[in-house]
């Protein structure tokens, strides 16, 4: 079987010790976590994880068995990337200078679609979503300039299709 | 022993008071039910331990030797009655020790409770005296796990932690409490846990489904069944008979199945996997249905993967749903509970025999019988073998006898010979294969079950990694009967060097001590037996005494355990010798 990216949802109750016995998961089948992001959901006290792995079909759907298990997941769910709305975010540090020395910098701020969430004397800093290779894109374009600070967060992302979380919380709850 | 007067506070259902929260904990063990806990005392679980002292007429609790030793007690406890078993010990090192005991318990789906102490919640991540971060180490090993760091979490933690131990796929689950969460004082209530929003222990069946397998079932030519011990967790025993008896399906069992269904059932046709029978193996490539019940296709039962069954549609029959699809793929899964689903497809299976098919198990086990079997019970040769000790032991018990065995040759051995007309009756260390398993499972498996005769089969060398609970054995008087195979050797090691490692027995000669006067030092009556005209009457003498008993006796120090998959080969490829 072909590895390909799966996203993996995890819908859990909030737990101290689960992204743990979840990170365990991966370790003990050698598969990297290539992204991670935990938050809240669209449900009150409900949180999730997003899990981005690089991995074959058979083994997703392994992991998501295993996960699904442990007492505090609600419910585990893998998309192909074509099945879900995804986006990272990033923020580059730039020294302040450059806005104003380099004009090929505010070109790449216009076309990049990025945002100037900050300016301060010594610094700027620009926050840009969207699709790990368009940040990766506006990295190599900033690069030559110099970079102080860059930092990408995992992926989030939600699914074309519906995930019916809510009516399994009432179906476990009439259990 | 002095008995201590305690005014005590009479505590009924729901209604409220202010205990401490180690005395809390021994009310949730009494509202479960719990009548018995192994464990070990230190000091950041003492106000425990205080309470058990002031408890000591409703709750018994037993000082093994060594934490490992309590959790394997709690496993043979909670396998012989299909309760929970309790095992509790301190902080730091007690607690370590507990994880070869909740790892054997987690991959044989055991129903544990451990209970540790740790230092006081202002000491946590200090480094503190005994400190160790049990929650994190035993997180793998367990199916859930949580400390408490608050007397007002107990109850509720207790009973979460009782019930998701048993239900559903049962397995071990860890509660740390520290020091100060049992000195609390606070106002104390216990109510059952019924269920965890998050959790569904088991799925609903599917009728569809069902009625796929049985169409399935009844179109079958060879149909074939192995079943696992999720039908004796499930307490499935009955429908599996009726369903293997209607329909005239051979079955054969995982060696945590083993005892299901009685050992002389025309049906059951023995053991699969890497030293099971020869027929199920084999015959198992060329079934046409394969119909799996309660097993997870370990790898020591279905040998070289993509070579197993691959002629069959594959039934699963699984109360985990990560269990599907991930080793075997199945055709058709039907989860749920084995006792609900069986019994559902019951009704619509039809009618059936299988002589033919029949026969060839038959075939095949006379095979196995002339070139193995008869050779392991009737030897012909002067040394005595591990076989006939086992067949000595079926004739003086009846059958009846909980055998508890270690793991290496002798268990093999023993889970080939025994013969069993009760379920629940082969306590072994399957998934985890635990040297020093056996003794103190014995001791639980006999205080789970006072009526019944409690025999363990240890090898020298794994007897020598729990022996201290003879203290156990010794102090109480548990009526265990102690069986060491002593062939001077890690004799299942050795095996493999001789097959595949030309003889260089690298570590696996034992130099052992005197184990008649070690027992004899605990005070327990021993024999040795080294010829076989001893062998029947020291055996009868053990089964008849009513007290513990020690018995070694010395076998052949090189024998092999045949048939045998090779690890790597396909089931067809089982070597008869
Ligand atoms: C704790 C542990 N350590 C090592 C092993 C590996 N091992 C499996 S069988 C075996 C030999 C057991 O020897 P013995 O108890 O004398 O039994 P025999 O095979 O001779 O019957 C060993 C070392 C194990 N299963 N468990
Ligand atoms: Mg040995």
């Amino acid at each position: 079987m072909e590895k390909q990216w799966f996203t993996i949802s995890v819908y859990s109750e909030n737990n101290v010790g689960l992204l743990n016995r979840i990170s365990g998961i991966f370790l003990k089948r050698h598969i990297n976590i290539e992204s991670l992001n935990v938050s809240k959901s669209e449900i009150d006290e409900v949180s999730k994880f997003t899990i981005v792995v690089l991995t074959t079909e058979k083994w997703v759907h392994n992991i998501v068995g295993q996960i699904e298990k442990q007492i505090e997941v609600i419910k585990a769910f893998y998309h192909t990337d074509e099945e879900t709305i995804y986006q990272e975010s990033a923020l580059f540090k730039i020294e302040s200078a450059l806005l104003f020395d380099e004009r090929q910098i505010q070109n790449i701020i216009k076309e990049s679609n990025s945002q100037i969430v900050t300016v301060a004397r010594e610094f700027f800093v620009l926050a840009k979503s969207g699709r790990r290779h368009e940040i990766d894109e506006m990295h190599d374009l900033l690069k030559p300039f110099g970079i102080m600070q860059f930092v990408r967060s995992g992926r989030i992302s939600v699914t074309k299709s519906e995930m019916q979380i809510t009516a399994l919380l009432e179906e476990f709850q009439h259990n | 022993m002095e008995t201590v007067h305690v005014k005590q506070k009479k505590i009924e259902k729901d209604t409220i008071m202010k205990i401490t929260g180690a005395e809390a904990i021994i009310h949730c063990l009494l509202a479960e039910d719990v009548e018995l806990v192994y464990g070990y005392p230190g000091g950041a679980i003492m106000p425990v331990y205080d309470e058990f002292y002031k408890f000591q007429d409703k709750l018994t609790h037993i000082l093994t030797r060594h934490e490992q030793g309590a959790t394997h007690a709690a496993q043979g406890y909670a396998r012989v009655s299909g309760r929970v078993g309790v095992a509790i010990a301190t902080s730091g090192p007690g607690a370590t020790n507990l994880v070869t005991g909740l790892a054997d318990a987690q991959i044989d789906s055991t129903p544990m409770v451990c209970l540790t102490g740790q230092v006081p919640r202002h000491l946590l991540g200090s480094d503190a005296f005994q400190e160790t971060d049990i929650i994190g180490i035993s997180t793998p090993v367990t199916k859930w796990n949580y400390q408490i760091t608050k007397a007002s979490e107990i109850p509720e933690v207790m009973a979460k932690a009782f019930y998701i131990a048993k239900s559903g796929r049962p397995g071990p689950v860890l509660i740390d409490i520290t020091k100060n969460a049992q000195f609390e004082e606070f106002e104390f209530s216990y109510k059952k846990c019924k269920g965890v929003r998050s959790y569904k222990p088991v799925p609903k069946p599917n009728m569809e489904t069902l009625e796929k397998a049985a169409e399935l079932i009844n179109n079958a030519k060879k149909p074939f069944i192995v079943w696992g011990q999720g039908v004796i967790l499930g307490e499935a025993e009955e429908e599996l008979i009726s369903v293997v008896e209607k329909a005239g399906i051979p079955a054969a069992w995982t060696i945590m199945g083993e005892s299901a269904i009685p050992t002389s059932h025309p049906l059951n046709v023995g053991m699969v996997g890497m030293h099971g029978n020869y027929g199920p193996n084999m015959l198992t490539n060329e079934c046409d249905v394969l119909i799996a019940i309660g097993m997870r296709f370990d790898d020591r039962v279905t040998g070289k993967l993509d070579e197993y069954a691959q002629q069959a549609k594959v039934i699963h029959f699984e109360i985990d749903p990560a269990e599907i699809n991930k080793n075997v793929t199945a055709d058709v899964p039907v989860l749920g509970n084995s006792k609900e689903t069986l019994g559902l497809l019951l009704p619509l299976l039809k009618n059936n025999t299988h002589e033919g098919w029949r026969d060839e198990f038959r075939k095949k086990y006379e095979i196995e019988f002339e070139t193995v079997i008869k050779n392991d019970i009737h030897p012909t040769k002067d040394k005595l073998t591990m076989g006939e000790v086992i067949e000595e032991i079926n004739l003086a018990s009846k059958n009846k006898a909980v055998i508890v065995t270690d793991v290496g040759q002798h268990q093999m051995i023993a889970c080939r010979y025994a013969k069993f007309e009760q379920s629940k009756s082969n306590i072994t260390s399957g998934g985890l294969g635990t040297m020093g398993f056996a003794l103190p499972a014995a001791i639980g498996a006999k205080q789970g079950a006072m009526d019944r005769e409690v025999v363990a089969i240890i090898g020298d060398g794994g007897y020598q990694m729990t022996i201290q609970e003879l203290g156990v054995i010794f102090q109480h008087q548990i009526p265990v009967k102690i069986v060491v195979l002593n062939n001077d050797h890690l004799g299942m090691v050795r095996q493999w060097q001789e097959l595949f490692f030309d003889k260089r027995y690298a570590s696996t000669v034992m130099v052992n001590p005197d184990f008649v006067k070690i027992a004899e030092g605990y005070h327990i009556e021993s024999k040795r037996v080294s010829e076989r005209k001893d062998l029947k009457s020291t055996i009868q003498e053990m089964i008849a005494s009513d007290k513990p008993y020690f018995l070694e006796v010395k076998v052949e120090k090189e024998d092999n355990v045949f048939p045998m998959i090779p690890s790597g080969a396909a089931v067809s490829d089982i070597r008869l010798k």
